[in-house]
């Protein structure tokens, strides 16, 4: 009954300790998806001293157990939306991803309407009626030639 | 104009839109001498609510843009504090922006230069884009219409508020 109790609790451990892991924020793990303002590079890059204020700023909240999107909100609330590496979904920044799908699907429409044109010419092509034969005197002209040349 | 063709035109018309709204949206920036300056609602550093230099008409206001991380800042820091001590008043102010900064820190910046004159935040750098900086620290003398009289790219020091703010801002009222 001990070792049942034991087996349960291991598994339960096991069940939990990953996605507590998984939930736990770390500076790489921000820091490559926010800018540093100032130097208008991904904070990873930058060490000029604002950054420097940036990475204590976020390891101060991992400190007190912040999550990485609670982190990211005090980011943005202290420095606005253009810390976030990544546009925001919404409004003119909305474009920066529906630009690249419309981008997409336009050149995929076009891809497929080339290859159904060039099914369509190939098909033309093999229904096409086959050229007529020479007549007596083409073909006279034809074995004439042939002997010339000696083909 | 074929159908494919009038589509491709209108693709690329639709990019050339894009492109031209982001450019545009960002605006201009930069304020020149003479001009009225930018007055937008920033929200105070400290203490809740806001304010803007348009609360400041009828004064000479010295617009200081700072941050707690730069080191030149901290350096004019004591000049503009005693400058603000000696001619702040009904007909003077300084007022400070804090820009691109940590609310936080720029908190504990005022409070370690004991700074009294009013203070902003300008999180974001909006503010000082409008004005056209290109860094931190830099003054802008407002008059007390609302044009720009002065702009000092770097740190201000003694030599300079006496050399060329002195001489505006006792003027009075008369910009």
């Amino acid at each position: 009954m001990r070792a049942l109790a034991l087996l349960a609790t291991v598994m339960a451990l096991a069940g939990v300790a990953p996605a507590a892991a998984a939930t736990r924020a770390s500076l790489p793990d921000i820091e490559d998806e926010v800018m540093c303002p100032i130097c208008g590079t991904l904070l990873e890059l930058s060490e000029s001293p604002q950054a420097e204020r940036e990475k204590a700023f976020i390891r101060k909240r991992i400190a007190a157990g912040q999550t990485k999107a609670q982190i990211k909100d005090a980011l943005v609330a202290e420095y606005g939306q253009e810390v976030l590496a990544l546009p925001a979904g919404s409004g003119f920044d909305l474009s920066a991803y529906l630009v690249p799908i419309a981008g997409f699907v336009f050149a995929a429409a076009a891809l497929l309407g080339a290859v159904l044109r060039w099914r369509r010419r190939g098909r033309a092509a093999a229904e096409a009626p086959a050229e007529p034969a020479p007549t007596g005197e083409e073909a006279e002209r034809l074995d004439a030639d042939l002997a010339r040349y000696d083909l | 104009m074929s159908g494919r063709s009038l589509l491709a035109f209108l693709a690329v018309l639709a990019v050339l839109g894009l492109l031209g709204y982001g450019l545009l949206s960002k605006g201009s920036s930069g304020v020149e001498l003479g001009s009225a300056v930018p007055t937008g609602e920033l929200p105070a550093l400290e203490g809740g609510g806001s304010g803007s230099v348009a609360d400041y008409r009828g004064r000479w206001v010295l617009v200081n843009f700072w941050a707690s991380w730069c080191g030149p800042c901290r350096q004019e820091s004591p000049a503009l504090q005693r400058f603000q001590r000696r001619h702040g008043g009904p007909g003077f102010t300084v007022l400070g922006i804090d820009t691109r900064d940590l609310s936080g820190d720029g908190a504990g910046f005022v409070r370690e230069f004991g700074l009294t004159y009013p203070q902003l935040r300008d999180g974001d750098g909006d503010a000082a884009h409008d004005y056209g900086t290109t860094g931190v620290p830099e003054s802008f003398l407002v008059d007390p219409a609302g044009k720009l009289r002065l702009a000092r790219r770097g740190p201000v020091t003694e030599q300079y508020l006496s050399d060329f703010v002195v001489p505006l801002v006792s003027r009075g009222g008369k910009g």
